[in-house]
């Protein structure tokens, strides 16, 4: 696959570690966090913590937008999507998160109409299919995701579609990372930046955190060969003593980002004055909701919902493993009533948690593990 | 966040001016173009996609860039071993 | 707790018996991993208790008065029932043939029960026994009995098939999933995913295209090869829903060993890995309905794959990985960029992602 494999090569991989090894201050600890889940999902994917020493450490952030949706929030759409006229649309990562009393699995089995899509696109075909009932698409992610909503409800309105309806829960990445740099506990050496968030909002939004922070930033790719260089521009920049914001990611990003992309978002929804992250508490400006114009695309003034915010269970610690405060492993719960199977927490269902990460791929000791491989 | 495959613009839409087919791998899928309205991909474009929206172009300048500095990380790490050796052996 | 501690305390939390906690079944039930293991030990191995049903292979091997028989069955609900390379009725037949096959049985009768939905269209069942009466004369296996039903509209998916096997064992071929063991090889008989990927596009609500045909096929003329060729063959599984990974899971859980696979070795079809790419999932656990897994003793992986390319449906077999002695029970992936991680098994459906 055109550039994709070329930035998995094993050998550039091990000439680049060995980069990155001499790079290191001997006796130094780094800590870098990859906010964005599809980072961590790389991570292990490829096994690439083969590639760095023993002294850097990545901390994994709250850049998983199913992780971070809080419970009561899971409720509400588990709500419209049980009324018997409403057909719900979702990505596939949000069908086994759980709710206080279930996820869309569970919902689905006690007869709720639900349906995946990859697209919400594929949603409003569905609504213009079936003009009898009335189609919700669950919206989440990041920028990433947030423009292809705004164009789709866009789209809705142009057409004249009247069963068609967002329940928009699109978070926006600075407030979370400014919500993790302003936090006591952490102590981080810079930051991966999320490649695909940045090719809407550019590199500047970055800016104040070398500015007023002091931490480095590079903008990364997803393939291993992007982390692995990314982690080098990282501690050049510390070796430097320079501390900017970097964009190793500049086949895809764009350092202005995507005007158009802005323009749909801010056409179509506005940020809600504070929104609850799980783990994170509330957050304010952090996430976004439909404009008034689009009123009538709005799921959450179309159907009543419980609006209850229901309280973590008090097991979970995915708030501190999402802070990267702990480790996977460190949660009280993990891995005995948390498992993938019977996820407590989201950290765990949601194929990019850290938690699933680690329990999925790097669950066993790594010496354990290389000697097996060897 | 975000699942994100680049893949070849190989057919614009003509019934669709906000839609083109885009290849990945031998499989296509019909992808949303309009946010690249300001600079319309053209067939032979590779595009990043996500969620059957085209999000950005493949700068293929900065993608040979990238490439080059990984291949030279390669190279400059193998001369200094080179030199390395050389200088022992003297 | 220290992390190996918390290791060991996973280890052990995984080892105990299994419960069912749901309350109803849910579409992970269905799906061949974790869910569906469960629900199969917690509920049928208990009220049903024998000896050879708990050995849980493919086939059950039974013997009836001297003769050593193999019998199996399996049921087939898959949507759309028609997609490109097949339809229902070719899983059904080429299904059940293939749990006989790498049971080494060589696949002798089937029977097939029909549940109809009101309305569905006579001439696609036409189009269904066709197609079955075509997959089992090739196969040289015949049809004798079954029986059909009828359900109201919206109780079934136009078409539910069951069907039931026997096959004629050779007693002198010891096969099981318990008798894994260090230095075995595993071989799988082709591409992977192909028929997953290729069912998943067929449903149409993903608007992708790709020249993708199901892989389904009945294996047991490359069973039969393979166990002919002289090799020492321990294990033979066709690598159904949840993938080449779930059988993989299985035979090192069984045998007490754990799987080391080599990324670059496993074969995978561009369209496959360019679907999978884009849709967030990994061909590893995508189902195939024609492929063989096979672990053979490590100093006969070149016989077994000399055997296995000579046969139509092996062309491009593989050596995938090897059998080792540590940690048990795990399946290891090194990956082509060179670093390591574990394949686990599923939970539930593999589903299409973003993030």
């Amino acid at each position: 696959m055109r550039f994709v494999d070329e930035y998995r090569d094993a050998a550039k991989a091990r000439a680049l570690a060995a980069r990155i090894a001499q790079l290191c201050e001997p006796g130094r600890q780094y800590r870098f966090m990859e906010v964005c889940g599809g980072h961590t999902h790389t991570i292990y994917q490829h096994g690439l913590a083969d590639y760095l020493p023993e002294n850097i450490t990545l901390v994994h952030g709250p850049g998983c937008p199913v992780c971070v949706i809080p419970m009561g929030r899971v409720d509400d759409a588990i709500h419209i999507a049980s009324r018997p006229d409403v057909i719900m649309t979702s990505f596939g990562d949000m069908l086994r998160v759980p709710g206080g009393m279930g996820s869309f699995l569970d919902a689905k089995a006690a007869g709720a109409d639900i349906r995946m899509v990859y697209s919400p696109l594929d949603a409003l075909a569905i609504a213009r299919a079936e003009p009898d009932r009335r189609v919700v698409f669950l919206a989440i992610g990041f920028e990433t995701t947030a423009p292809s909503t705004a164009v789709t409800v866009q789209r809705a309105a142009e057409e004249g579609v009247t069963n068609f309806s967002v329940f928009c829960n699109h978070v926006t990445i600075i407030p979370g990372i400014k919500a993790i740099l302003d936090s006591p506990d952490l102590r981080l050496d810079g930051f991966i930046g999320p490649g695909h968030v940045s090719t809407v909002i550019g590199c500047r939004p970055y800016e104040f955190i070398p500015r007023q922070y002091r931490k480095p930033l590079v903008v990364a790719g997803f393939e291993p060969l992007d982390l692995l260089q990314s982690v080098y521009l990282l501690l050049r920049q510390l070796a430097d003593g320079r501390c900017e914001v970097e964009n190793q990611y500049a086949r895809v990003v764009p350092w202005d980002g995507n005007p158009a992309a802005l323009r749909a978002v801010a056409d179509v929804m506005t940020l809600r004055p504070y929104f609850e992250w799980r783990g994170l508490g509330f957050i304010s400006h952090s996430a976004l909701r439909m404009r008034d114009e689009y009123a009538a695309y709005d799921a959450e003034r179309i159907f009543p919902v419980p609006g209850v915010r229901v309280a973590d269970p008090k097991a979970c610690q995915c708030g501190e493993v999402l802070k990267g405060v702990l480790k996977p492993w460190e949660c009280k719960v993990f891995g005995t009533a948390c498992t993938p199977e019977t996820p407590i927490g989201t950290c765990m269902v949601s194929s990019e948690g850290a938690c699933a990460a680690y329990y999925n791929f790097g669950r066993f000791t790594r010496e354990r593990v290389k000697e097996a491989v060897r | 966040m975000c699942l994100g495959i680049p893949g070849e613009v190989v057919e614009l839409l003509p019934n669709h001016p906000d839609l083109a087919r885009v290849e990945v791998s031998g499989v296509r899928r019909a992808v949303n173009i309009g946010l690249l309205a300001d600079e319309p991909p053209q067939p032979g474009d590779w595009v990043l996609i996500h969620v059957g929206f085209a999000m950005s172009k493949l700068d293929e300048t900065e993608a040979r860039a990238t490439l080059d500095f990984l291949a030279g990380v390669g190279q400059a790490y193998t001369d200094e071993l080179d030199a390395l050796r050389r200088s022992n052996i003297e | 707790m220290t992390e190996q501690e918390v290791l060991d305390r996973i280890a052990r939390a995984r080892a105990r018996r299994p419960r069912v906690r749901e309350e109803r079944i849910t579409l992970a039930h269905g799906a061949g991993g974790k869910a569906t293991q469960n629900l199969i030990e917690a509920i049928f191995l208990d009220a049903f208790d024998d000896p050879a049903l708990a050995a849980l292979e493919d086939s059950a091997t039974v013997e009836v008065d001297g003769a050593h028989l193999a019998l199996t069955t399996d049921s087939y609900v898959v949507s759309p029932l028609f997609f490109p390379g097949g339809c229902i009725g070719d899983l059904a037949v080429n299904g059940t043939i293939n749990d006989l096959a790498v049971a080494g049985a060589r696949p002798r009768f089937l029977a097939a029960g029909f549940i109809l939905e009101e309305g569905f269209p006579v001439a696609g069942l036409t189009r269904i026994a066709g197609a079955m009466s075509t997959a089992a004369r090739a196969a040289g296996v015949r049809l004798v009995t079954g029986d059909t039903k009828v359900v109201p509209r919206g109780h079934g998916d136009g078409c539910y098939i069951t069907t039931t096997g026997v096959g004629r064992r050779d007693p002198t071929v010891r096969l099981g999933i318990t008798t894994a063991r260090p230095g075995d090889a595993v071989l799988v008989s082709g591409p992977i995913g192909e028929h997953g990927v290729t069912v998943m596009l067929a449903r149409g609500d993903l608007e992708i295209d790709a020249d993708l045909v199901s892989d389904t096929a009945p294996l047991h003329g490359l069973t039969a090869a393979l166990l002919g060729s002289g090799a020492t063959v321990r294990v033979m599984r066709d690598a159904t829903r949840g993938g080449v990974a779930t059988v993989l899971n299985e035979l090192a859980d069984a045998s007490g060993v754990a799987v080391v696979l080599e990324e670059d070795t496993v074969p995978v079809r561009p369209a496959v890995r360019g679907a999978a790419e884009l849709l967030g999932i990994d061909p590893l656990y995508i189902a195939c309905e024609g492929r063989l897994v096979a672990v053979v003793d490590g100093a006969d992986q070149e016989r077994a794959l000399a055997a296995l390319w000579d046969h139509p449906l092996g062309r491009d077999a593989a050596v995938i990985g090897r059998v080792v002695a540590d940690p048990p029970g795990l399946v290891l992936l090194r990956t082509g960029f060179g670093g390591t991680r574990v394949v686990d098994t599923l939970v539930g459906d593999p589903l299409p992602r973003i993030c």
